[in-house]
């Protein structure tokens, strides 16, 4: 059998078909004849190609002058229009590309037409030779011996363990780079705050929304009131609470037990923030019912709680109780009862400790 | 002083005060050994050597780009209110990043093209080396001594993956912000640890105010810095290879064949730069990349449809949009033990692109231990001499592609008119079938290329000339080919399959049958290169049937 291993020209495999022996290979003719360029025979030919490559570099010129001009000439001003920006960039790009391309053409051009274009061959060397493999075996070997590390184990053995611990403390550093989840998850800006219900706001004004505003087939995008007041930390806040508002014809509606009075009157609140990986599922078919995530295209069915109907979601989005209060505005009653966006290991965990 | 001067050889002394200076730099650092050495050390010249010469250059013109944008960007996440010249955004509160952002592209006369620049650079850096790979693949150019430096290659693409994808979101526009939405779902859905790490990543909760000045660290220094020591290392690695070539008459692995370094050589490679800095000029100059004034100032409330990521983070996002989230009943995302295991993220989002690196890694010593070819190769492949091989590659770019086309299912689903839901299963499908029919297609396509090849080998090429036989037959005349035309087609190798080999206790172990098995599987379809004998043959074959006339016109 044919042994590829070896390197061996008479085994190099050049097998006609199977079941007949091996048979001989075409030589290697080497490098095939040089022929001259016009540019090397014909002197007009080589004169003309010196001057397109000078005026190729003088193209560049002209680019960088382009460029100067058009940095220097255009004033941007204080009120600066899209139009003279749009102006000025492409002046810009014309001028540099001129510029660099005149060079580049240039010099390929005159590497091309005038330097000699004859291929030469040229020996490879092996990358190592058996020779220095010794003679490198040879200096390690007494590098080791004279370090002595072999007959001293008690120096080799704290050494690996000093080296082993020694990065630890490089780790640790990084242990204040963020704060411990706990259950940070787990809670909104939803939460009604010493007994007081938050209002549903619109987004991003923050005024509050009535019920008798919210028309069958309309939606609202939602944050919690008091959100626009925070300094710190709104967009934590408003990355959690964000919700869609939409009221349906309230028979289409197939509450669950427990969740009856979650809406009202076919008004539903759920969360904006998909279940997938955290995008807000920002469209609302009105027809149809259904919430679309335009990130991966999580298909949620508002006529049965947000169940997913199509995409890589898994979960429900998650309901936000509402009701009215006394002077009309829609409120939530309560966080939400599970933790919203994305999943994450503990979820489970904090969503039971939030039911209980 | 005399006497010790006249006892050594006269020493040089330059003319030229140019000289005299060359010549105290060369005699402190060795320069004319440097010369000797590598001035006209032989470089092989083909243009598909040029896409890792593309790479490098785009990312010189990275560096020189962005660093002009670190003078005029502020990574920081305090809140402010735009005040600069964009009017629609006037007095829009936003992070300083956006706002510097904006800055740049309105304020600072040429900030904006610098910002194109940059994004097209790097847009072409990570293409490039995509690209570069592919050949490098096909053409079989991972083989010993290369493998080290495939690897190396493989890292920096996943590094150039990784500036791209931190500069991306430095402006904290509301596009990039979602993407690092994106990003943030996915960590959490890392078990066990994935909650710390999102926290970690971001300070706190999403977003924070911290994560565009820790990704710029790593955009401007940590990312660059490790590029840079691995274009070292790949470059030194060429350096000691010395560069692969394409099969021809006149190249073996014993010797490399192309134009000197100085001038031809440096000439072109030099020149080209500039014509890629050009290139990516007039890209910046007339096409707009990556508008943020459009987008806004990042809000986790709103939402644009039909956005994409930039183009490498494609495959990774369109993964995540075919993974259904249930089937039937069965929820990917589901609880054990008290604690929820997201599969309908973890899985698209960390098995391809873990499959995809690697196989990718692995391959130069899958292949090596199938073939057991343990040679240094400097000749390349063409790809259809090597038809599993190829039809891997393909496998894997098709597998690639389809994950790629999926982040833009929106977009097919609304430019051509169909359902977005088909377009999803469509894909779903190809998902799982597209590389197997890759596979196939590519190997017949490469075999009945190398069948093609024989035929010209053996009966010269179709000259188009159609001629009459005096006997009334018409037949197209074929030209021979001349000896260095036919070498490029017969001067390949073409492998059996190697049989299963006892060890050295005369045992054979499952794992080389194994071994065996996948040889065959490799090898098994082969179609060998035309042979001298062959060719006499075919003459004497054709003399006998074309008697006389007919010979007279087929030779030359």
């Amino acid at each position: 059998m044919g042994n590829h291993s070896d390197g061996s020209p008479n085994h190099s495999g050049t097998v006609a078909t199977a079941g007949q022996n091996e048979v001989e290979k075409f030589q290697d003719p080497g490098i095939p004849p040089h022929r001259l360029r016009l540019a090397d025979t014909d002197p007009k030919a080589a004169k003309r190609a010196e001057r397109q490559v000078a005026i190729l570099f003088g193209t560049s010129v002209v680019g960088t002058v382009i460029f100067l001009v058009a940095y220097f000439a255009i004033d941007l001003g204080d009120d600066s229009t899209i139009a003279t920006i749009r102006l000025q960039n492409a002046l810009l790009g014309l001028g540099t590309a001129f510029a660099m391309l005149g060079i580049g053409t240039g010099i390929v051009h005159w590497a091309k037409a005038l330097m000699p274009d004859h291929e030469v061959s040229e020996e490879r060397h092996p990358i190592r030779t058996e020779d220095d493999r010794q003679a490198a075996v040879r200096i390690v070997d007494d590098i080791v011996e004279e370090t002595g590390i072999k007959r001293r184990p008690l120096i080799r053995n704290t050494l690996l363990g000093a080296v082993a611990l020694a990065p630890l403390p490089a780790l640790a550093v990084f242990g204040d780079l963020g704060p411990r989840p706990d259950n940070k998850l787990a809670h909104t800006m939803w939460a009604p705050q010493e007994g007081k219900l938050k209002r549903l706001t619109r987004d991003p004004d923050g005024t509050p929304i009535k019920a008798s505003d919210v028309t069958i087939g309309s939606a609202f995008h939602v944050i919690p009131e008091g959100l626009n007041d925070l300094h710190e930390g709104k967009l934590n806040e408003k990355a959690k609470a964000v919700v869609l508002l939409m009221r349906l014809d309230p028979s289409s509606l197939n509450p669950s037990a427990g969740r009856e009075n979650w809406g009202y009157n076919g008004i539903v609140a759920y969360s904006k923030i998909c279940t997938h990986v955290g995008c807000p599922v920002a469209l609302y078919e009105q027809q149809t019912h259904h919430l679309l995530c335009p990130c991966h295209q999580s298909t949620f069915d508002l006529t049965q709680e947000c169940k997913v109907i199509f995409g890589p979601a898994s979960r429900p989005l998650p309901q936000l109780p509402i009701a009215v209060d006394n002077e009309g505005y829609l409120v939530a009653t309560s966080d939400f009862k599970e933790p919203v966006g994305p999943s994450y290991w503990e979820r489970d965990e904090h969503e039971r400790s939030i039911n209980s | 002083m005399s006497a010790a001067s006249t006892a050594e050889a006269p020493a040089y002394v330059a003319n030229t005060k140019v000289g005299r200076v060359t010549d105290f730099v060369d005699e402190r650092v060795g320069g004319s050994g440097i010369l000797r050495e590598f001035g006209r050390k032989v470089f092989p010249d083909h243009w598909s050597f040029m896409f890792g010469e593309v790479a490098l250059y785009s990312f010189v013109i990275l560096l020189l780009s962005g660093t002009f944008l670190t003078f005029f960007f502020d990574p920081s996440m305090a809140e402010t209110h735009y005040t600069g010249s964009y009017t629609p955004l006037k007095n829009v509160e936003m992070s300083v990043a956006y706002s510097s952002s904006l800055d740049i592209s309105f304020d600072v006369r040429g900030g904006l093209f610098m910002r194109q620049v940059h994004h097209w650079a790097a847009l072409l850096f990570v293409a490039s080396i995509a690209v570069h790979m592919l050949r490098v693949f096909f053409t079989g150019a991972f083989r010993k001594p290369r493998e080290l430096n495939w690897v190396v290659g493989g890292v920096l693409l996943i590094l150039a993956m990784a500036a791209g994808f931190t500069g991306y979101s430095l402006p904290d526009d509301l596009l990039s912000g979602n993407g690092l939405r994106i990003i943030d779902g996915v960590i959490k859905s890392i078990p066990v640890i994935g909650t710390y790490i999102s926290f970690f990543l971001f300070g706190g909760e999403f977003p924070g105010t911290l994560i565009i000045g820790r990704l710029y660290m790593l955009h401007i220094l940590l990312v660059p810095a490790l590029i840079l020591l691995m274009i070292v290392l790949h470059l030194f690695m060429v350096v000691v290879h010395k560069h692969t070539q394409y099969p021809g008459p006149g190249r073996n692995d014993g010797n490399v064949v192309g134009y000197p370094l100085g001038p031809v050589y440096a000439a072109k490679a030099g020149g080209f730069f500039f014509i890629v800095f050009g290139v990516i000029a007039l890209m910046a100059g007339f096409f707009t990349i990556n508008p943020i004034w459009n987008y806004g100032p990042y809000d986790p409330s709103p939402v644009s449809a039909g956005t994409q990521p930039d183009w490498y983070i494609g495959f990774v996002d369109g993964a995540l949009r075919l993974m259904p989230g249930v089937i039937g009943n069965f929820h990917f995302e589901y609880v054990i033990f008290g604690y929820v295991l997201t599969l309908n993220v973890l899985l698209p989002a960390l098995v391809p692109a873990g499959i995809i690196f690697t196989v990718l890694f692995m391959y130069p010593w899958i292949e090596r231990w199938i073939t057991k070819d343990n040679r240094e190769h400097h000749v390349l492949d063409r790809p259809r001499n090597a038809p599993t091989r190829t039809a891997i590659g393909m496998a894997g770019f098709t597998w690639y592609c389809v994950m790629w086309a999926a982040a833009g299912s929106d977009l097919i689903a609304t430019h051509f008119h169909v359902s977005l839901n088909d377009v999803t299963y469509w894909l779903r499908t190809l998902f799982f079938i597209g590389p197997i029919l890759a596979f196939v297609v590519t190997k017949r396509v490469a075999l009945a290329l190398q069948r093609k090849d024989r035929e010209i080998a053996l009966h010269g090429r179709e000259t188009g000339r159609i001629v009459r036989l005096p006997h009334g037959e018409f037949i197209e005349v074929h030209a021979p080919l001349d000896e260095y035309k036919r070498y490029k087609l017969v001067g390949f190798e073409s492998p059996v399959p190697l049989p299963a080999v006892p060890n050295e206790h005369g045992i054979v172990t499952r794992k080389e049958n194994r071994r065996a098995k996948l040889s065959q599987w490799f090898f098994e379809d082969r179609v060998a290169p035309a042979t001298p004998a062959e060719l006499e043959a075919g003459h004497g074959h054709h003399e006998a049937v074309e008697a006389g006339e007919a010979q007279k016109t087929l030779s030359h």
